[in-house]
């Protein structure tokens, strides 16, 4: 039994519904990054299946820009959380709710 | 057609002599120099309107007017007005007696106004408006006259309010431009209008003049059809509307029924700007613009039948109130109102050459009269009520000998101006005809002007009586002077009864002395070939020979065409290149004025000269014998109140104007509809960002929950309409 195309979109649908409701539910900021990533990660999966699928290079070269954009996002997000755990001591999203620093 | 700039020295030296004095006059506050300054700017305008006017090929001496092409003003396709000056017999003989008339006041003003704060004010203003006056009648188009028009407004509304300390000039002077408002909201749609019309016709143009580029609008007029008779035409937009809205505005500037309110109040004013604004000139412009139009009017029989109805009836109107008013000045307001309405009445009957016979003496004798009383007035240490005068023509000599000659010309004595211009309306009155009107109604208008100067030589009488015949009433109060008459008086009037009335200086009496040589010999110019036949010789109408071409001529029949063989003299055929070819141009000599009318006809009119003599005399025994022993005489209450037309106003168009405004446009469309909608928008915007705050609580993950929200709405619009959704990608 080889591998379906609907296996690879139904696990990315699953990894992409754990990260949005993750987001939407964790408290803790390096938590919601992290399920940022999973969400990333879950498009990854679609793009690869379907360039697979496609017989298509092209989805693949989305792939690598989308990790490129995640690495720089990571650099940038973790340099974010740093600072408001510097100021606040906390990392709790709820906390940081003034729209200022 | 001539072009000379010496033209616009005539406005412009009394615009410069206005600046000198607003500028430097203020300043030096020297009563010599500000005098000179005014009184030689308009000199300079008198000697160059008489040069124009007389040189030998002036603009009386030829049919060709003598113009001056300063600017092109507008100038939109086809359409051209310039800022254009022109000088023909019409606006000739109109700037002649303006500039002479106005130097003579102008004189007369620096000894009146001597010692008054207000001097360089008062002279430039007077010089101002000199200048808007002599732009009115020099206009070479409609829209220029507008801005004279405008201009006159605007001075004659600063001069009534010139004392600023006096509590009823304010009120009269926002009268007097309110009322005139009025008027000019029908003159300019008339000019709209007109052009209109002539832009239909083909020629765009609002110009009196044939010019290089600029149809004449009174030729295109002239070509046209005239008008049916009926009061439909008036609301038709043709030829009646014109000439009707033009009358309207005509009412306004020329004080007649509906909108003469105005001209009894701004009596407030000085007494020299009284004769000359309010007597001599401005409110003449009204006729000017009917005569100058007279192509419109009489293209439209119905505006001139309303013209001489409007004309008749105001004089009638105007000369029942002014028997019994006790204000000198009141009774020479109200009577210009009643002698406008006779050159209105000659208009409306198609006598537009008696019209202007009769503006010219009207001018003579009534600025006489004005200036008169001005002396009087002067004299009397500002006392203006008739009851305290009496006796004075012991005091005042000279202003009692010419202001006799003022009065005999009003009255319609024979040689003095007034008898024959007065006669000649009547005459043409009661001769004339009007298309589309039963020849009963001329008959019924020479009635109502014949009642009218009997009256007119009761009132004047009257007045003549009680100020310079009788007891020397203001030697002592008066008793039956009732208490509401007395606190018009200022303060210091009970003081001034005690000073002895005194003559007025010489540059008081010299003009009073040349307007009364001209109310008694100016009529003399103009005596009909009736009467002038009496003699042997000189029979000729020099007046009516020199401006019968300028008014048009009532056609025969209402409804006709302009085929006719008598009009073809001076309508112009299709509009020429020629530059200044009048609107209107017979031969020289108009075969009118030189034909010798028939042998019944003259007979007839001397007849009616008779009876004018008549009625003047009449009219001057019965104000004699009424008044000489009585002069207190207790008037009708109903003509004291000048029957309540104040009130009346006051009543039904000022007041619900007032409420109108407070309760329906203040409280309910300004306060409700206007500030409901910029505070409605306000509250809106206000609540929208109240519910749309919350959106905005600073959570992070409620922002997450919207992004994600709106991305599943985008993908499940998608998802839900299928592929084809994506179309627009494509295309």
């Amino acid at each position: 039994m080889t591998p379906q195309l609907s296996w690879y979109l139904a696990l990315s649908a699953v990894l992409f519904t754990i990260g949005a409701v993750g987001v939407l539910i964790k408290r803790n900021v390096i938590s919601m990054f992290m399920c940022i990533e999973l969400m990333l990660n879950a498009v990854n999966l679609t793009f690869v299946a379907f360039s697979s699928f496609f017989r298509d290079v092209s989805g693949q070269l989305f792939v690598f820009i989308v990790m490129t954009v995640a690495a720089a996002e990571a650099a940038v997000g973790l340099g974010i959380i740093i600072t408001i755990f510097r100021n606040r001591e906390s990392l709790d999203v709820d906390d940081a709710s003034t729209l200022k620093l | 057609m001539q072009q000379t700039n010496l033209l616009s020295l005539i406005i412009f030296a009394p615009l410069f002599g206005a600046l000198i004095n607003w500028l430097i006059g203020r300043r030096v506050r020297h009563e010599r120099f500000i005098g000179l300054v005014a009184c030689a700017a308009v000199g300079v305008s008198t000697i160059v309107a008489f040069y124009l006017a007389f040189k030998s090929d002036g603009a009386l001496r030829t049919t060709q007017p003598v113009m001056d092409h300063l600017w092109t003003w507008v100038q939109v396709g086809g359409f051209r007005a310039d800022f254009g000056l022109a000088m023909d017999r019409l606006s000739g003989v109109y700037a002649l007696f303006i500039t002479f008339v106005g130097f003579l006041i102008h004189v007369f003003a620096t000894g009146y106004m001597h010692g008054d704060r207000g001097y360089y004010r008062f002279f430039a203003y007077l010089n101002l408006f000199m200048f808007a006056m002599l732009t009115l009648i020099l206009a070479d188009n409609l829209l220029l006259m507008f801005v004279g028009w405008e201009g006159v407004g605007l001075c004659s509304y600063l001069l009534i309010g010139f004392y600023l300390d006096k509590e009823e000039a304010a009120p009269a002077a926002k009268k007097a431009f309110i009322a005139n408002r009025v008027g000019d909201w029908g003159f300019v749609l008339g000019i709209l209008l007109l052009f209109w019309i002539t832009s239909h016709a083909g020629a765009p143009s609002i110009s009196f003049f044939d010019k290089a580029g600029v149809t004449s609008a009174l030729a295109t007029v002239a070509g046209m059809p005239v008008d049916g008779f009926g009061w439909g035409a008036i609301f038709a937009g043709g030829l009646t509307s014109v000439a009707f809205l033009l009358f309207i505005g005509a009412t306004g500037k020329s004080a007649q029924i509906p909108l003469f309110v105005w001209l009894p109040d701004a009596m407030a004013g000085p007494t020299p700007v009284s004769a000359l604004i309010h007597a001599a000139t401005m409110v003449t412009a009204g006729v000017y613009m009917v005569v100058r139009c007279s192509v419109i009017f009489t293209h439209a029989p119905t505006a001139m039948f309303v013209v001489a109805i409007i004309g008749a009836a105001t004089a009638l109107f105007a000369a029942t109130i002014g028997l019994a008013q006790n204000d000198i000045k009141k009774v020479l307001a109200y009577s210009t109102i009643s002698q406008l309405g006779y050159m209105f009445m000659a208009c409306g009957v198609g006598a537009f050459v008696a019209a202007i016979f009769h503006v010219m003496t009207h001018a003579f004798f009534k600025a006489q009269l004005f200036l008169g009383s001005g002396s009087v007035i002067h004299g009397m240490h500002h006392e203006q009520d008739m009851r305290r005068m009496g006796g004075l023509r012991k005091y005042m000599p000279v202003t009692w000998l010419t202001m006799c000659a003022g009065w005999l010309a009003i009255c319609g004595v024979p040689i003095w101006a007034g008898f024959f211009s007065k006669d000649e309306i009547l005459w043409k009155t009661w001769s004339g005809h009007m298309p589309g009107v039963p020849p009963g109604v001329n008959k019924a208008l020479w009635f109502v002007g014949a009642v009218t100067a009997l009256l007119t030589a009761v009132y004047m009488t009257r007045l003549m009586v009680m100020t310079f015949w009788g007891n020397e009433r203001f030697v002592t109060q008066v008793d039956n002077l009732r208490p509401e008459d007395t606190h018009a008086q200022s303060k210091s009037q009970i003081n001034n009864l005690r000073h002895m009335p005194h003559e007025s200086p010489l540059s008081m009496t010299i003009p009073l002395i040349v307007l009364a040589l001209l109310s008694t010999f100016g009529g003399l110019v103009g005596v009909p070939y009736a009467l002038s036949s009496l003699t042997g010789g000189h029979p000729e109408n020099y007046f009516e020979r020199t401006l019968a071409p300028v008014a048009s001529e009532v056609p025969e029949t209402a409804g006709s065409t302009s085929e006719k063989p008598a009009e073809l003299h001076w309508l112009s055929p299709a509009p020429q290149a020629i530059d200044g070819k009048p609107a209107v141009q017979p031969a020289e000599g108009s075969s009118r004025a030189d034909a010798v009318p028939g042998q019944e006809e003259i007979t007839q009119e001397r007849l009616f000269t008779l009876i004018s003599v008549l009625i003047a005399l009449t009219g001057i025994s019965i104000g004699w014998f009424m008044f000489q022993n009585q002069p207190l005489r207790q008037m009708p209450r109903l003509l004291e109140n000048k029957y309540y037309v104040d009130e009346i106003y006051e009543a039904t168009v000022i007041q619900p104007i007032l409420v109108v405004s407070r309760e329906g446009l203040w409280k309910i469309f300004d306060l409700g509809v206007i500030d409901g909608l910029v505070h409605g928008l306000g509250r809106t915007v206000v609540n929208f960002g109240k519910t749309v705050r919350y959106m905005q609580i600073g959570f992070v993950r409620v922002y997450a929950a919207i992004i994600l929200a709106g991305a599943i709405i985008i993908v499940g619009y998608f998802a839900y309409n299928g592929a084809h959704a994506l179309q627009f990608l494509t295309k």
